[in-house]
């Protein structure tokens, strides 16, 4: 049956937790994980809540798939109302933590209320506890799993929790489990902190039972698994270079944001590509990359585990970052370097360390830098106001900012806002690159116009998870189409979106789908599940799921208008590369979106797609 | 004529010695074509999977027929993703 039947609920405020059954038609309209856990939340909330107050829910929940034999089934999603953004906030995690939530005996955690003082969540197969974290209350991530793991004296727990930046509440802080993995994005971890929440430390035992037929689901997760290892995307070329390997390309075809979105090229990209983690180091000859890394049950295995220079200036005085650890990949590498003009590898993996170390999404976090580093070179903000000289392309600027706010000293407690509140608070609102409040991730759509559409569209804001068409318009997985026109683009970014939202919800890493479809996911969902998991169903689930984010983000005061990029993605052109002239076209694209997507002009579904959708 | 060419990740080992950041300027005939040029470096033709020049794709079928010119810069990948 795939699912465990089971929630845990935990009321924070008068500290107990309960059991209670898993609403099983639910499950069939809104499969698992980001999918069903929204299903509860827009149930539970007002969407008008205030993301920080008790009033909001938080919930961590895995998918069917999660914790079985299916490849990349080890995640687990953290869904709830987002302080970054105001909007509906789901982020994704891989590691172990999801898969353990499942041989626990549970479907998914619900969080609701607020603790009167630090707790954490102990869960050891049946029994769960609130536990005093009284003592872990300005610890790390890393020193809190470290401690907990010592107390409980099993070194076999599996823990999510939050750094200083949670605690600290600031806007994008992340929640990290197993040291370097993160449910990242939209601010989860501050909603976390608001709680007084911090940490979930899991023990199951039980394995994964009631898979509806294990002859099948044996034979088409092998299938699958097969497809994966055949691939030359996901048999090679992710497992040795991992997603850092599109730093070149992205640069190459001109959409690599830089200083924050004033040029589409980087000149230094070369240096914080993969083909650079790969290369000796003139100073100690030896390579950044230790060794690729996989998640649980992963056969992709794209994680990169990296050691930094330990004569580099961030930590030649701190042996505690020397050792192999994790990072970087894509997205750190690019929010921390091109976002600022940084080329320094080792500082970018220093400020991603941090980031893990304390919790922060490096997207957000590199973005602010960016807005910051852009306000101080135009002299809106000085040397005096931030506490230190941060020019563009100043990897001193940027270690030092990642440790201010990481730990919300000075300065870092504005970096800490994001750039829109950054922005907005110095006067230029216009220099923020965000949509919904949340900052870009390493894609120009002056260059992949489709990618501002899925942008402006996304329901958690700004987003390359929600609807990753480069994988078409520059990769040509599974087709290719050209990045510069938008013809074409309103349909691709709905199939985008609603089919992500399936492998969101299975439980699996949306990265299998470079080299799977929806059709190979169908076997292994219909063998694990309980009910008919045909191919229409699962578009019509996907379709399904958007639709409900889209419902609660409009009831939560979003209009259409929130549908927007920044002026300067849609009225400064690019100035080098192949797409040198062009902006972004989301005028011409949006109307057509709405109309794909079954909704009026101003962006609201229709009663009859809300019909059709048992919406 | 002067030209730029590139080879990434897997494909960084068909360059000769000497290349450096991936890429080896090169003195080439008038009229060679995108795909010549890659035959002339062994990069074998399933691996040259995204094939750019100056920064635009070049369809498989369009290969044998773009003649480079003065200045162009050819950029190859075997199949690759992120994100």
């Amino acid at each position: 049956m795939g699912w465990n039947r089971k929630i845990l609920r935990v009321d924070l405020t008068s500290g107990t937790c309960s059991e209670e059954p898993l609403n099983m038609e639910w499950a069939q309209e809104y499969l698992g994980s980001r999918g069903l856990a929204t299903k509860y939340l827009v149930s539970e909330i007002d969407p008008r809540v205030d993301p920080l107050s008790p009033d909001n829910k938080m919930i961590m929940a895995t998918g069917p798939l999660t914790g079985t034999m299916a490849s990349t089934g080890g995640r687990y999603t953290v869904v709830t109302k987002g302080p970054l953004t105001g909007a509906i906030a789901c982020s994704n995690s891989g590691g172990f933590f999801g898969a353990e939530m499942k041989f626990a005996g549970w479907d998914m955690i619900i969080f609701e209320g607020r603790a009167p003082k630090p707790v954490y969540l102990h869960v050891e197969n049946d029994r769960a506890e609130l536990r005093d974290a009284s003592h872990l209350w300005g610890k790390s991530c890393w020193e809190t799993e470290e401690t907990i793991k010592h107390e409980l004296q099993d070194p076999l727990v599996r823990i999510s929790s939050i750094g200083r930046a949670g605690e600290n509440q600031v806007y994008y802080a992340c929640i990290v489990n197993d040291l370097h993995r993160a449910a990242g994005r939209s601010g989860v971890g501050a909603v976390m902190g608001s709680k007084n929440l911090k940490a979930v430390a899991l023990r199951g035992t039980k394995g994964v039972s009631g898979i509806r037929d294990f002859g099948a689901f044996m034979q088409a997760t092998n299938a699958a698994k097969k497809v994966l290892a055949d691939n030359a995307v996901t048999g090679q070329g992710l497992p040795k270079y991992g997603t850092q390997v599109l730093m070149n390309v992205i640069n190459e075809i001109g959409a690599l944001p830089t200083r924050n979105h004033r040029d589409v090229q980087f000149e230094d990209a070369g240096k914080i590509s993969a083909e650079a983690m790969h290369e000796k180091r003139p100073t100690d000859g030896k390579p950044h990359l230790v060794t690729n890394a996989a998640c649980f049950g992963c056969t992709i295995a794209c994680g990169r585990i990296s050691e930094i220079d330990k004569g580099h200036f961030t930590v030649k005085n701190n042996p505690k970052y020397w050792g192999a650890s994790g990072g970087l990949e894509y997205e750190a590498a690019w929010a921390l370097g091109a976002a600022n003009g940084v080329g320094d590898l080792e500082a970018l993996q220093y400020a991603n360390l941090l980031c893990n170390e304390q919790g922060m999404d490096p997207i957000s976090f590199g973005a602010t830098v960016g807005a910051a580093m852009e306000l101080y070179e135009m002299g809106v903000l000085t040397k005096e106001q931030i506490g230190l000289e941060t020019p563009f392309g100043s990897a001193q600027a940027l270690a030092r900012l990642a440790e201010m706010t990481a730990l919300g000293e000075g300065f870092g407690k504005e970096i800490g806002l994001g750039s829109k509140r950054l922005c907005t608070k110095y006067g230029h609102p216009e220099l923020s690159m965000t949509v919904k409040g949340q900052e870009f991730p390493a894609y120009d759509s002056r260059g992949i116009q489709g990618m501002g559409l899925a942008y402006a569209t996304s329901n958690r804001g700004a987003c390359h998870l929600r609807g990753y068409t480069v994988a078409s318009e520059v990769l040509g997985i599974p087709v290719k189409t050209d990045p510069h026109v938008t013809e074409g683009k309103a349909e691709l970014v709905k199939a985008f979106q609603d089919a992500t939202a399936v492998f969101d919800s299975a439980g699996i890493c949306v990265f299998t789908s470079f080299a799977w479809t929806l059709a190979d996911v169908q076997p292994q969902l219909a063998a694990a599940c309980e009910g008919e998991w045909s191919m229409d169903k699962l578009n019509e689930v996907g379709e399904r799921i958007w639709n409900m984010e889209r419902q609660f983000n409009n009831a939560a005061g979003f209009t259409a208008k929130d549908d927007n990029l920044p002026p300067r993605l849609t009225s400064e052109p690019a100035k080098t590369g192949p797409a040198k002239g062009m902006v972004n076209h989301l005028d011409r694209m949006l109307p057509e979106y709405y109309q794909v997507r079954g909704w009026t002009p101003d962006g609201v579904p229709k009663p009859e797609t809300l019909s059709r959708l048992g919406l | 004529m002067r030209i730029a060419f590139k080879l990434f990740a897997s494909l960084s080992d068909y360059l000769p010695a000497g290349s450096r950041d991936n890429r080896i300027d090169l003195d080439v005939d008038e009229g060679v074509s995108v795909a010549e040029l890659i035959r002339r470096y062994e990069v074998p033709e399933r691996n040259a999977h995204l094939v750019l020049v100056n920064g635009l794709f070049i369809p498989p079928a369009e290969r044998s027929r773009r003649r480079l010119q003065e200045g162009d810069e050819v950029a190859v990948w075997p199949p690759i993703a992120g994100g």
